[in-house]
This record gives structure tokens, sequence and C-alpha cells, in this order.
């Protein structure tokens, strides 16, 4: 069904299909809380192993895939495909191609994708390829949801009105682009069946260290185009419509966009330093990884500087104070990546917590919170009500769930750190000075501080789907106006 | 192919910056500007009553 609604600027009106989205914003939630509560679940399990109750499908193993693909492909892939279906109709101003019906294909396919490979991962079916564990009949089924996807977004922008195509959609078609470049290249596989095996598993047509660097350009693209690009697009769209000011700097966009294109690509091998890879990979990695702080800073400070004038909207609205402290996390994180990438700091830093923590600061602070913000917007938008039932409640959400973060990041800073000063550790007499399970004990105080920011971030969850659910039933809840301004206050 | 092709194809990183550096150029050529900026109030002009 589609909804026509007029266009200002435009003669006539354009109906935009938004149903399709509002089904991709309830996905979004209901798969975000999946996500975050396998997250937690598996974060316990690391203080008290005992969580496992000794059957194997709740072992940390098939967990930890169950809870990265909820949170990356269920959670954030719901929320791309409902912020970029959205701009894109807006943008263009023209309807999303192939209507409702391919929509609503496209919808459910992605669904099916998801519980294909979740179900999976619980049953022991994996690829054991990080971020990218569904096998190929699962894998052959998303590049049909995903090369739908493409058509509807291009053909939506090959019917636009709009003679320019906003950056927020090149963000997006590049993620879109180089998802299904990734996808493709990194799943060639082949059934077992045909060698005489089972058809639940595949062998990869690469091995050793070439099959290890595919995975993580297939891996790094994935956090740099999927986690990142996707969600810049957000950032350019949902910032300044919420902020009612262009973009601090249209030139800038155009600059990040293209540096960011060119330079991610490169950045996988510093997943791989100190292994059999050759050293000038290694460093290509790594010197690529380190450039990105350039495009990555140009687009912080873009989306922060578009704020400038109207730095009191924080204060007086939750949902641009997600939007811009999801850039704040961005710029953080993106520091502190290439930091990483560099391989005196990796050889402290890998395999220990601190990449957890790192991974985190940017899926928890920017990608979740440019989420929610976006989220925030668009539910009282599509259901067509006045405002959100409480403003209040973001708040609190936003409160709840950025302790929560910061009580993650911290204790893994601490953990991680600890744990890599462990492992080098020598006496004087040349030996190790630590066993590993020592370094393991040390880190149980870390892991339940850990696993409580975690119920933190969690409850913030909760309280923006009961705050949705009351949104679309139409209620407002009886509150006093977030902050009445200070003059007001000083007047009573 | 062409030894000549194949000479300039070696040097594809130095062609990819110099196509790098004529984007920013472009972008920040000074008589851009207004038309470049004006792009950016393209959100701005969506569908006034789905505003909030």
């Amino acid at each position: 069904m589609t909804q026509a609604t007029t266009a200002l600027g435009a003669k006539e009106a354009t109906p935009y299909v938004d149903d399709v989205i509002q089904k991709f914003v309830i996905a979004a939630t209901f798969w975000g809380i999946v996500g975050f509560l396998v997250g937690d679940y598996i974060a316990w399990q690391m203080a008290f192993p005992v969580l496992n109750l000794d059957l194997e499908w709740f072992s940390f193993g098939r967990l930890r895939p169950v809870h990265t693909s909820a949170v990356i492909f269920a959670f954030g892939g719901n929320v791309l495909f409902a912020t970029s279906f959205f701009v894109v109709q807006r943008t263009s101003r023209a309807s999303l191609f192939g209507g409702a019906a391919f929509g609503n294909f496209i919808f459910w396919g992605y669904q099916l994708f998801i519980v294909l490979a979740a179900s999976g991962y619980v049953l022991g079916i994996t690829q054991g390829k990080e971020y990218a564990e569904p096998e190929w009949y699962t894998d052959l089924w998303l590049t049909v949801v995903w090369v739908s996807y493409l058509v509807a977004f291009v053909g939506t922008l090959y019917k636009r009105k709009e003679p320019h195509i906003y950056v927020a959609n090149w963000f997006f078609l590049a993620m879109i682009i180089t998802i299904a470049m990734l996808h493709l290249g990194n799943n060639l596989a082949v059934p077992t069946a045909i060698f005489g095996g089972t058809w639940w598993r595949s062998y990869e047509v690469y091995a050793g260290v070439q099959d290890a660097l595919t995975q993580w350009w297939y891996g790094h693209n994935a956090v740099g185009f999927f986690l990142t690009a996707g969600f810049l697009g957000i950032m350019y769209y949902f910032v300044p419509k919420r902020a009612e000011r262009p973009v601090y700097s249209y030139r800038l966009s155009i600059v990040h966009f293209w540096a960011l294109i060119f330079l991610y690509i490169w950045a996988g091998p510093h997943h791989l330093h100190y292994t059999a890879l050759p050293d000038w990979a290694q460093t290509l990695g790594m010197t690529f990884s380190v450039m990105l702080w350039m495009p990555s800073w140009g687009g912080m400070i873009n989306g922060l500087m578009t704020l400038s004038g109207a730095w009191d909207k924080l204060r007086t609205d939750p949902v641009i104070r997600f939007l811009v402290t999801s850039v704040a996390f961005y710029g953080m994180a993106t520091f502190e990546g290439p930091m990483m990438s560099i391989k005196a700091v990796n050889s402290l830093s890998h395999y220990t917590d601190w990449g957890i923590g790192h991974v985190h600061s940017g899926a928890l602070g920017w990608v979740a919170f440019v989420s929610f913000g976006a989220l925030y917007y668009l539910v009282p938008v599509l259901w067509k009500r006045k405002q959100l039932y409480s403003m209040r409640l973001v708040s609190y959400h936003f409160w709840v769930a950025t302790i929560g973060i910061v009580l993650y990041i911290t204790s893994m800073w601490i953990s991680g750190i600890m744990q890599g000063l462990m492992w080098r550790a020598y006496d004087s007499m040349g030996f190790l000075q630590y066993s590993f399970v020592e370094s393991v004990a040390a880190m149980h105080p870390y892991y339940i501080i850990r696993a409580t920011g975690g119920v933190l971030f969690l409850t913030g969850g909760l309280i923006m789907a009961y705050n949705f659910y009351r949104t679309i039933r139409g209620d407002v809840r009886t509150e006093a106006p977030y902050e009445a301004p200070a003059t007001v206050i000083a007047r009573s | 192919m062409d030894p000549f092709i194949n000479g300039l194809r070696a040097f594809w990183g130095v062609w990819v910056m110099v196509f790098f550096c004529g984007i920013v150029l472009w972008a920040y050529w000074p008589k851009n500007k207004a038309t470049i900026e004006s792009y950016g109030r393209i959100p701005l002009k969506d569908d006034e009553n789905e505003e909030r």
C-alpha cells in the first residue's frame, strides 16, 4: 500500500512506499533486542562458564555468531534497509522502484536469511569465517535478496525528480555495491557433497594465507562499508533533518565520501599482523588504516559542525543527543582503530579484550546510537503521530545506554591491556612470567563489569521498544516539556 | 597488450591519486561553491507535513 503525501516544491504528490519501511523498523527493534540479549548472555558466560548449561546449543562458540550476526546483519541490516529506503525516496522525490510488492519481497527475503543463518549457527552449521559464517545455500539466498535491494535502490534513483543525487545516497549505494562484491568474493565455496560429503558443509576455494587475507579483506570492509559507509548515509540525512539545518559543508562531504571509498578497501591486512601474511602486505594495511584518520575525522567534523549555532538542541532534544553522541563515538573509535593497526601497538593489543572493547565503542557508540536516533525520528513520521510517546524515556534510554557503553569500553581497556602485558611478561630467567590461565583469572572482575554494562545497554533497548509501542498506539505521555528554557524557569 | 598501455597501467596508483585530487579541486573550486553547497538543502525540502 502506498501513502500519498504532498511533496513541497514538487508539482504533484509523490506516493512514497512507507509501509515496508515500517516493517523494517519493527524488525530492527526486535532483532536489536535479540542481539543485545544474546550478546549479554555470552558476556556473562565469559565470567561464569557454567551458563553454557553444558549443552552444545548454548556454548559460546555457537552463540557468539548468533550475537554478531543478530546485531550487525539483523539489527544493523534492517536499520539500513529502513533508512536507505526512506532517504532515497525522500531525497529523490520518487516512490520506491518496484513498489510495495518488491519491497515486501526484500523484507521477507532478508528475514528468511537471518533465520536460516542464526538457526544454522545454533545447530553447528557454519563456514567458520568471522562475520561470514552462513553456509553456501544461505549465502546464495542472500545474494538474491541483496541484488533485489540494489535494483530497488538504483531503480528509485533512476526515477528521481531531484537532479542531484544527495550525498547520503552515495554512501548507501557504495555500501550496497561493496557488500555485494565482498559477499561474493569471500564466500566462494563448494559443497562437500560433490566430494562425497554432506550438503550442509562446504570447502572454501582459497586455502592458507590466501584464505586469511580474503577473509579480512571481507571482514574489515564489512566494518568499513556496512557499519561505516551505510551509517554515514544515515548521519548525512538524519542529523541535518533533525537539526533543521543543512550539513556543515557539502563540499567536505564529497571529499569525505571519495577519500573513504579509496582508502577503506586496503585496510584489511591489519587484522593479520605478525602472521604468515607477507610483511609488505601487513605494512600496506597499516599505512592505509592510519591514512583513514583523515576521512574519518573529516566526516566527524562535518557531522558535529552541522550543529553549530544550534548546540542548545543537545539539551532540549534527546534524539539529537543520540545522533550527535554517535558521531562523537565515531570520531573516538576511528581514532583508536588506526592507532591499534600500527604494528607496535598491535603487538600488544591483538587477540586481547582491547579489540573487543574497540569494536563495541564503534558498534554501540556509533552504529547503535545513530540507529536509535534515526529510529526515534522515523517512528512518529512513518506512523503519522504528532510526537513520540515520551521524550523523557528517550533521555533515560540515552543515559542508561551511555553508562553501559562506558562500563563496557573502560573495563575492556583495562582487561585487554593487562592481558597483553601479562602474555608478554618475562622473568629474570627469560621464562614467561604468567601461565595463560592466570591471565584468564585476572580478567574475571572486568568480565562482570562488561556484562553489567551490557545489561544497561539492553535495558535501554527495552525502553526504546516500549516507547515505540506506545507511540504507534497513538499514546502521548503526560510530562513536562523535556527541558524548559532557562528564562522561563527564572521567571516562575 | 601494447607495451605503452602496460607502462601506464603500472602507475595505476598515481592515476587514482590524480583522479582523487581532481575531485578535491572540483569540490573546492571557488566558482563551484554556491552550486555544491545548495545541494545540502535537499533533505530540508522534504514533505513539510511529515516534519516533527
